[in-house]
């Protein structure tokens, strides 16, 4: 487990160093899907993860999901750490606003999980307005359980599948 | 002589209830196999005024899988036969039926005219010696043969349990194809056994839950064609849709229709707190029915209209309640361990289906109103969504299996807990919403 996060990490950091291409900008994740090749696709100088006032550096530096325990949409220690980051950010980068999406696992009903969803991305998005983010730069969304990113049926995926993610749209482009 | 018949299904029936009873909530088994079915014979129907003698045996076909796909009846092959019957209006050799042990038989003839099509039947209690109610005769066009099939097979099994038909009814779905992180899905509609299957929305955005009006000739449903969960309603003929609520800053989901079709039932959550809400469809007006800070969702109207039956999580996990249509306080019905959702009201008024989580298993089960007598119906990794067949005897549902692998597929079982089946489909499906029997 562990192995395997430091193996992405490295994988990451070779993508970034390796990048030349002109990355895309403004344009939101969508599902909030994890795409360990879009830090790839972008650009060395502005929009790549080297470039603070990027969607990558966002995604990839700041952090852009924070996590939730099994039915419970409290944030962590660590998931108001990481939304602490993504107050900063986004309050440096003023021309960018978020859709902040909520996600479930997939042990519960439909109905339910969207419902559940909406509460984790509310709760994200009311931590940051406590961070001074304005509110009107933020919407949430809630997905439910229709967009797992893994696809196991065990506690392992579960927990990276509770997620509220922070999705940038907007921004300079470069 | 329909007592006897009639008896003996009723005899059936209540043995799988009654074992189901004995063995008592959260352990029920399928007891498939238990009770024997009622034997049947269903000739190919007699092709009259030289109509094909395939449209002929494509009717009986179809007649003897709804029959037999009920798991009351058994079809005696063909190949038993000692005689035939090859004219509509002669007599019946009973002692030829009786001796192949064929309790109902049912004939029937098919008269194609052009593009018009003619069905007559005729049921028959074999040992009785004498036919069951009159014979009678259905016109439609060729197109629609199957449906009539499905009407020939509604009024044998009406006559014979004494209970309403479900044959000539429909199913709309989500149609899903791809793996669970890629999962596409669309809207469908097929006839109740999966055949003629229709798609009704494409694939670019994801729809969730579709919920058929009270005359079938609507559907609500969820799409996120904004990027936002929305509640929409389309036209089943003509497949035009549009958009029904749409509430800057909130999401709608979860819709379904009052039993008078006016008015809609759905869940917007506002901030974090998602609540209960109706709507009027011809004036668009909305009205908030809970507002206490935990979930309200997955709600359903009572047949009379009356009633809502809805989940919440304010006791601290998801569990059922009934209010009033108008609101106010609601009165919790489930007190099992473990936690109950989609509630859906049974058309008979008497029942309420529901999907069980408990113990890290998912089931479908019903229970009276007043939330007595559970009784669960199936169990798997992830059983959900019942939807009920119009004579409320039979509850499809979607069963999701484990795994990267993991594929949605319909399901359907009787409501004593026999008779569990797959519906077949193209493709994978889920969220199933049974129409009325069509006129």
């Amino acid at each position: 487990m562990k192995l395997t996060t430091k193996v992405i990490l490295m994988m990451g950091t070779l993508s970034l160093a390796a990048c030349t291409n002109a990355g895309k900008l403004g344009g939101g994740a969508g599902d909030g899907a994890f795409d360990p090749n879009a830090a790839g696709n972008s650009g060395v100088i502005a929009g790549s993860a080297s470039d603070p006032a990027s969607t990558a550096y966002f995604q990839e530096a700041v952090g852009d999901r924070v996590t939730f325990e099994v039915d419970q949409s409290s944030l962590s220690a660590v998931g108001r750490a990481t939304l602490d980051g993504q107050a900063t950010w986004l309050l440096t980068n003023a021309d960018y606003t978020a859709i902040i999406e909520g996600h479930a696992d997939e042990q519960g009903t439909r109905e339910y999980n969207i419902a559940l969803g909406n509460r984790r991305a509310d709760a994200a998005r009311s931590y940051l307005v406590s961070k001074g983010v304005p509110s009107s730069r933020m919407q949430i969304v809630s997905y439910g359980k229709e967009r797992p990113i893994e696809i196991c049926s065990k506690e392992a995926c579960y927990a990276k599948n509770r997620r509220a993610v922070t999705v940038l749209a907007g921004g300079l482009t470069g | 002589m329909m007592v006897r018949i009639f008896t003996t299904l009723m005899a059936l029936m209540m043995t799988a209830t009654l074992s189901l009873a004995q063995q008592g909530p959260l352990r029920i088994e399928i007891t498939e196999g238990v009770i024997e079915p009622l034997p049947f014979a269903t000739p190919d129907f007699v092709a009259e005024n030289g109509s094909s003698t395939e449209m002929g045996t494509e009717l009986a076909r179809v007649v003897a899988a709804d029959l037999q796909n009920t798991g009351l009846f058994r079809e005696i092959p063909a190949r038993a036969y000692i005689s035939n019957v090859t004219d509509f209006g002669s007599a019946i050799q009973y002692p030829d039926w009786k001796a192949i042990n064929a309790q109902a038989l049912v004939t029937g003839a098919v008269n194609v005219s052009g593009n018009s099509l003619t069905v007559k039947f005729r049921l028959y209690d074999i040992f009785s010696g004498a036919e069951l109610g009159n014979g009678l005769q259905f016109q439609g066009t060729t197109e629609g043969w199957r449906r009539m099939a499905h009407k020939v097979s509604d009024a044998v099994y009406s006559r014979i349990t004494g209970e309403g038909g479900y044959f000539d009814s429909r199913v709309v779905f989500v149609s899903e194809m791809g793996p669970k992180n890629k999962r596409q899905k669309r809207l469908a509609v097929m006839d109740y056994d999966g055949a003629g299957v229709k798609y009704l929305t494409d694939s670019r955005s994801l729809v969730l839950a579709p919920r058929f009006s009270p005359t079938g000739d609507r559907v609500l449903y969820t799409s996120y064609e904004t990027g936002f969960p929305r509640i929409y309603v389309l036209d089943v003929g003509s497949v035009q849709h549009r958009v029904l609520e749409s509430g800057e800053g909130s999401i709608s989901f979860a819709p379904r229709f009052s039993p008078n079709g006016q008015t809609v039932v759905y869940s917007q959550a506002t901030g974090s707190n998602t609540d209960i809400y109706t709507m009027d469809i011809s004036s668009g007006r909305s009205t908030r029915l809970t507002s206490a800070p935990s979930i309200e969702t997955a709600p359903s109207y009572s047949p009379d209209g009356n009633s809502i039956v809805f989940e919440s999580d304010r006791s601290g996990a998801q569990q059922l309640y009934i209010m009033s249509a108008n609101g106010g306080e609601a009165k919790r019905i489930s007190f099992g361990q473990g936690r109950y959702g989609t509630p859906v009201w049974s058309p008979r008024g008497d029942l309420v289906a529901f999907t069980k989580q408990s113990k890290g298993r998912f089931h479908i089960g019903v229970m009276r109103i007043d939330g007595s007598e559970e009784r669960l119906l199936t169990a798997s990794f992830l059983d959900e969504g019942p939807t009920w067949s119009p004579n409320g005897r039979v509850i499809m549902f979607h069963r999701e299996t484990q795994g990267a692998g993991g594929r949605s597929t319909l399901y359907s079982v009787d409501i004593t807990g026999r008779n569990l089946r797959p519906v077949r489909t193209p493709e994978g499906g889920s969220d199933p919403s049974w129409s009325p029997l069509q006129k």
